[in-house]
Parts: structure tokens; C-alpha cells; sequence
């Protein structure tokens, strides 16, 4: 019977040879053809990367500690201020302040890229349907494509270090900001950006004056889940050559070293708290609004504090 | 009076086959027919119209009868299908993209139904907008825009946020922000219907306080007849996306177009709209030094009431001479006689304010802008004004009249 059913499966006739395929593309197409573009692109993500890992690393742990905290309480309130200096004193009494530097390096490395090409695409997606649609299918699969997969090619088009891990979180982490980006401009009111051309606004100054402002919480919440997503990319970058935080659970996890891989966790999770209250609180339209540290504050930043104050200021009108 | 606005044979049709629906737009085809064949909607049919300079324009009509369309059709946030908009004689719709920015920055402004404010500016940011767009410097724009807020009575509140401000208050801004241009043309898109009626009715009489100060031609579209009547200088009643009727509010009142326009009509209160100049009845008055005793007699036996106005050589009103006073007898003179004093109002007052000029059941006389007699209202006439309808004809007649006389009138006011 099963004999039977087996006349009706196309890979008893032959198969496919999709890998192989793929393999020509990478090996004898697109490396021998493409390498020295790729390396260009390289060049920029090598520049910014040094200086500010360079900068970071002279800094003096006082001097940062003391301006870190002072930022983050003047952006996102004295809770946020007394945490961040709380968790940079723990990360450089359990011994990891270089490696967070350079992990803090790569992470903002790649979300300034991100930024910079997410922004302009989602205004574009924003303005066009046909645009948004060509991108969209491109995102899902940014999104969705298991990392190790796309690891491969970047290996073989930009060798192993630390800026072919930042490229590789680059594309991992992008899709969010053009996301929201889009969503947020599309969100603007329609009598906003009519008011803008009524009274004779240019294209470039509604972009400017109505709809970036107004979208900017949502552009925000769209950096924000860049710099997560970027974030949680730094552990799988350090099997292709980057250093840092990532390195340290890397060699760890190699050494069955329990408290070494553990160590590397502790820094990237407070790092990644750190980073993610002050840039929420960046999107926060004023510090009064700001999220304090009573219960509801705490539940509000947890549970994504976008919505419900977009609604407190929707029952305020 | 100059037209500001003329419009001619506008069109707007949303659809994918437009110059088709235009066509059987055109040949008279019904709004729903149009939609069946072609897919399009006619969101503007056929419409024409003028508005004076310095005069309020009301376009009324229920929701989705076409009317947003139309407002933004005259600056063209949407495009027109087809048709002309003529403003001070260049027509708005050949205007290339530079030329219509510059129109929208400096001639027509707009105030919208939900504010509108940049939720992120202040209340002074928001009224510098359009001299932001237009490029003055930031002392110019701030200094006229504080001007602007002044006039709205919000000087206090330049450097809140508009969230901090009720609705009322912020559509003050709204409208500092389209009056800081110095515009020539309000466009306002159902400005006050997002507010409570309280503060509605205010906004409603400051409004005609600011176009009086300001100059300003408004075209302002609700879906209130009340605010209609009370705001407009001429209204136009819209449906499926045509005027069924263009007029004077009173027109429209004590003459609808059609069964439409008198159901929207029918719980008016007519004592506010119907003018004491639109019902007075001409009567021939007794003049001091040309009428005798005999010719007096007579006139009044003739006249409808059982009073005439009496008025001296220079014809001017002396009061009230009655059918009874005559007959008293025993003064030979007419100018012996005495008359009672007679009520004037003008003739732009509502019957509702003159109601009291009735106290005393006697006829009150009407008289013009130069104090001239223009005719006597007599109280059974006001009766039978107040309960409409049922004598259609001779309410014709009665509502063809006075549409003259009201119109110069509301000018003047």
C-alpha cells in the first residue's frame, strides 16, 4: 500500500538539488564576483566600530560610571540613574568591564546603522504602497530565517571578526525601526498632515514638522526593539570572530566553565536593562510623563507603556 | 459687494473610472446609478456658487452629503475632478505647486473639526505655524502670532501645550493659528462641533465678532441648522453632493426648495429667523399738512387695521393715530389730534427680540436704515408667521419680498 502511495511523492522520481544550488550561488557567484563590494561596505562598520570601542576602552571606569548615571537619571528619572550606577559597579566588581565595553561598542555600532537605514526606508514604506509591499516579504524573512543560516555566507563574504558579527546583528536587528517607522508615520492623524498642507506646508515640511515629530514615540519603540534584538544577537556574532560579553559565554560554554558563561549573561542582561529604560524614556514625550518607580510605573515599562499612555493623552482630548 | 469665491461646475469623483462617472454625473444620473456602473462616488456634483466678499458662507448638510469634500476642494487638499474656483479672478485650479503654497500660506486659511494642534508645540508654536511655513523670522511670526492669540483672548496661554487647554480653548488656538496669516479666506471644516453646545454658542458669536475685526470671507461647512441660520449671511443646503437650495437663511426658513430642505427646517424656531423688516405690510400712513380730517377717516377705514402710522411734512414717524381717536370728535384739526406713541424697531430684528414691542397689542412700525417708515407689523401677523405652512401661498409671496431688504441689512450688521 505504502508502495502505492509512493507513486504520488515527487523525490521518488529524483531530487531537487536546491542546496546545491545555493552553494554555486554563495562559492562561485556571488563571493568570486562580489567580494571586493562587500569589503567596501565592511569599511564603515570597521571605522565607527574601532573609534567607539577605541573610545570607550580609554575612558576611565569613574568617569564613565559618573556620566552614565548622571545621563540616565536625567533622561528616565532617579530610578533609572541609581540602577545604572548600581549595575555598572556590579559589572566591573564581578570583572567584565572590558568585555561590556566592547559589547556596548558593537551594539551601538549596529544600531546606528540600523537607524540610519532603517529610518529612510520605513518614511519610504510610509509613502508608498508598492514600496511597503516589495519590503515587507524581504522583513519576514529577516526576521524569521534562523541566524546560523545567513552566518555562513556572511563568514565567507567578510571573513570572521568583529565586524562581520556587527553586519550579521545589522541584519538581524533591523527589521523593527523601518517597521514601526512606517507604522508610526502611517499613524499620524490625516487632519494633522492636512492641516500641515492647508496652510501651505512643502512635502519635506510635513515629513519634518508634523509627521516624524508625532511618530517619534513609535520610531522610538522601534529603535528600542533594534537595540534588544541587538543585544541578544551579541552571544551567536562571538561564534563568527566578535569579541566581548559574547566571547566570554562562548568560551564558557566550550569549557562547561558554569560561572564564566554565567558571568557573560550577567553583564549582557544588565546592559540590556540599562539600555532599555533610558531609551524608552527617550521616547517619552516629556520627563513628567516619564514612568516613575511606583507599582503602576514598573507595570506600565514592563508591559510596553506606549499604549496606555497614548491613551491616557486620547481621554485628556 | 465683490464676489471673493466663485465656483463653477464643480466635480469630485472617487473611483477608478472618474471621467466616465463624470459624464453620467453630467447627463443627470443618479448618485447610486453612477456608483452601480462605474464605481465611482460623486462626492461633488455639479456645483456652483458664489460667495461675497466679508460674507459668511455656510454649506449645510448631514454627513456624507459631500460637503468636507467640497470645502477641501477649494483648497485643493483635494483635487478637483473638474471645474472651475475662481478666487479675487485667478482660478485656484490652474495654479501650478509653488503658486497653490503660496495661496495656502497667505490668502485662504483653514481651521479644522478636531483641532489639529501639534500635540508637541506650544499654544504660541501652534498660531506661528503658517508664518513658520512661509519663512519669517522667528520675532515676526511670534509677534503676530501673540496678535492672533490676543484677539482669541488666549494671550495667557502662548507657552502651554495644547493638551493642557479645553476643547473650546484649543480650537481658539485652531482658529488664532488660521487668523495669524492674516488671511482673506476662512475655511472652517464643522470648527465647533466637536465642542459642548454651551461653549459652542460662544464660539458662534465670537466668531462673527473676529470676521468683523478681521475681514475675513468665511466658508464654513456644518451639519448644525441652527448654527447655520445663526452664522450665515448665506446658506446653502447640501445633498448627494449638490445644493438643493441657496439663499438667505430666512429663505430658506419660510421658503424651502424642497421636501428635503422643509424637513430639515420644520422644527426651526421661526421667531429667530424671520426679521420684523421681512413681514412688515406697506400701509399708506396719514401725512401731517396733506391729510385732513375726512381723508384720514378714509384712508383708515380702508387700511386693514384700525390704526395708521401718522408721520409729519418731512416723513418723519409721529406715532399712532387710531380709528377711535378720530371719532372722538371735537378737534377739527388733524394736528390737533394727538397720537399715541407708536414702537419702532429696525428691520433686521428678529421677531422673537421685538416680541415685547407688542405688549400692547398695537401695530409697530418698521423703518430702514435711514429711519424711514418702511411698513407697520401688526400682531396678528405675527401669529400667523410664527405657525408657518399653512397657508403656502401667500407665504410665497410674503417670502419673495423681504429676501431684498434682509440681504443689505445683514451687511450692514
Amino acid at each position: 500500500m505504502s508502495g502505492f502511495l509512493d507513486l504520488f511523492r515527487p523525490s521518488t522520481y529524483g531530487k531537487l538539488p536546491l542546496d546545491d544550488g545555493v552553494e554555486w550561488f554563495v562559492k562561485d557567484w556571488l563571493v568570486p564576483n562580489f567580494r571586493p563590494a562587500f569589503r567596501a561596505i565592511q569599511a564603515p562598520v570597521n571605522a565607527l566600530l574601532d573609534s567607539i570601542d577605541g573610545f570607550l576602552q580609554a575612558v576611565p571606569f569613574p568617569i564613565f560610571w559618573l556620566v552614565a548615571a548622571i545621563l540616565a537619571w536625567r533622561i528616565a528619572g532617579r530610578g533609572v540613574g541609581i540602577l545604572t550606577a548600581v549595575s555598572l559597579l556590579l559589572i566591573d566588581m564581578v570583572g567584565i568591564w572590558e568585555e561590556t565595553m566592547t559589547t556596548l561598542a558593537m551594539v551601538i555600532t549596529a544600531v546606528t546603522f540600523c537607524a540610519v537605514a532603517g529610518v529612510p526606508l520605513g518614511i519610504l514604506a510610509a509613502r508608498s504602497d508598492r514600496f511597503a509591499g516589495g519590503l515587507r516579504p524581504v522583513l519576514d524573512i529577516m526576521q524569521t530565517i534562523p541566524t546560523f543560516v545567513y552566518l555562513v555566507p556572511i563568514v565567507m563574504l567578510f571573513g570572521v571578526g568583529m565586524v562581520p558579527g556587527v553586519i550579521a546583528t545589522i541584519v538581524f536587528a533591523l527589521p523593527p525601526v523601518i517597521r514601526l517607522t512606517n507604522l508610526g508615520i502611517r499613524q499620524v492623524q490625516g487632519e494633522m498632515v492636512e492641516a500641515g498642507y492647508a496652510f501651505g506646508a512643502t512635502r519635506r515640511q510635513v515629513l519634518i514638522e508634523i509627521e516624524i515629530p508625532l511618530a517619534m514615540r513609535t520610531i522610538m519603540a522601534g529603535l528600542n526593539q533594534t537595540l534588544m534584538l541587538a543585544l541578544s544577537m551579541v552571544v551567536i556574532a562571538a561564534l563568527i570572530g566578535a569579541g566581548g560579553l559574547g566571547l566570554t559565554v562562548y568560551t564558557g560554554l566550550g569549557r562547561l566553565d558554569v560561572g564564566r558563561a554565567f558571568l557573560g549573561g550577567f553583564g549582557i542582561v544588565l546592559l540590556a536593562i540599562i539600555l532599555d529604560r533610558v531609551t524608552q524614556a527617550m521616547g517619552a514625550p516629556t520627563p513628567a510623563q516619564a514612568n516613575g518607580w511606583t507599582f503602576r510605573g514598573v507595570a506600565r515599562s514592563l508591559l510596553g507603556g506606549g499604549r496606555s499612555q497614548k491613551a491616557e493623552a486620547a481621554a485628556g482630548q | 459687494m465683490q464676489d471673493k469665491i466663485v465656483v463653477k461646475n464643480l466635480y469630485k469623483i472617487f473611483g477608478p473610472d472618474a471621467d466616465k462617472a463624470a459624464e453620467l454625473a453630467g447627463a443627470g444620473k443618479e448618485k447610486d446609478e453612477v456608483f452601480r456602473e462605474t464605481q465611482g462616488v460623486v462626492a461633488v456634483n455639479d456645483i456652483s456658487f458664489s460667495v461675497q466678499e466679508q460674507q459668511i458662507f455656510v454649506v449645510m448638510g448631514l454627513s456624507g452629503s459631500g460637503k468636507s469634500t467640497l470645502i477641501r476642494c477649494l483648497n485643493r487638499l483635494i483635487e478637483p475632478t473638474s471645474g472651475q474656483i475662481i478666487i479675487d479672478g485667478a482660478d485656484v485650479t490652474a495654479a501650478g505647486p509653488s503658486e497653490l503654497r503660496e495661496i495656502r500660506r497667505s490668502k485662504m486659511a483653514m481651521v479644522f473639526q478636531h483641532f489639529a494642534l501639534l500635540p508637541h508645540r506650544t499654544v504660541l508654536e501652534n498660531a506661528a505655524f503658517a508664518l513658520k511655513l512661509r519663512g519669517l523670522s522667528k520675532k515676526d511670526r511670534n509677534d503676530k502670532a501673540m496678535r492672533a492669540l490676543e484677539a482669541v483672548g488666549l494671550g495667557a496661554w502662548a507657552d502651554s501645550l495644547p493638551s493642557q487647554l479645553s476643547g473650546g480653548m484649543q480650537q481658539r488656538v485652531g482658529i488664532a493659528r488660521s487668523l495669524a496669516a492674516e488671511p482673506q479666506i476662512l475655511l472652517m471644516d464643522e470648527p465647533f462641533s466637536a465642542l459642548d453646545p454651551l461653549i459652542r454658542r460662544e464660539m458662534q458669536d465670537e466668531l462673527i465678532g473676529l470676521q468683523r475685526d478681521f475681514k475675513t470671507t468665511i466658508v464654513f461647512i456644518t451639519h448644525d441648522l441652527h448654527e447655520a441660520l445663526k452664522l450665515g449671511d448665506q446658506i446653502a443646503v447640501m445633498r448627494d453632493g449638490g445644493f438643493v437650495q441657496v439663499g438667505p437663511p430666512q429663505a430658506i426658513v419660510t421658503d424651502p426648495a424642497d421636501d428635503y430642505v422643509r424637513a430639515f427646517v420644520q422644527d426651526v424656531d421661526r421667531a429667530r429667523v424671520v426679521t420684523m423688516g421681512s413681514i412688515a405690510e406697506q400701509v399708506e400712513p396719514i401725512v401731517l399738512g396733506r391729510d385732513d380730517l375726512a381723508s384720514a377717516r378714509r384712508k383708515i377705514a380702508q387700511a386693514p387695521y384700525s390704526a395708521l402710522p401718522v408721520l409729519d411734512a418731512r416723513g418723519k414717524l409721529k406715532g399712532l393715530l387710531s380709528e377711535g381717536a378720530l371719532a372722538e370728535g371735537g378737534r377739527p384739526h388733524l394736528e390737533r389730534l394727538v397720537p399715541d406713541e407708536m414702537q419702532t424697531t429696525p428691520e433686521d430684528v428678529s421677531l422673537h427680540d421685538a416680541f415685547s414691542l407688542f405688549a400692547k397689542g398695537e401695530p409697530v412700525a418698521v423703518l430702514d436704515e435711514k429711519g424711514r417708515l418702511a411698513g407697520i407689523v401688526d400682531p396678528q401677523a405675527v401669529f400667523s408667521h410664527l405657525s408657518g405652512g399653512d397657508a403656502p401661498e401667500e407665504e410665497q409671496a410674503e417670502a419673495e419680498r423681504p429676501a431684498a431688504p434682509t440681504a443689505p441689512s445683514h451687511d450692514a450688521a
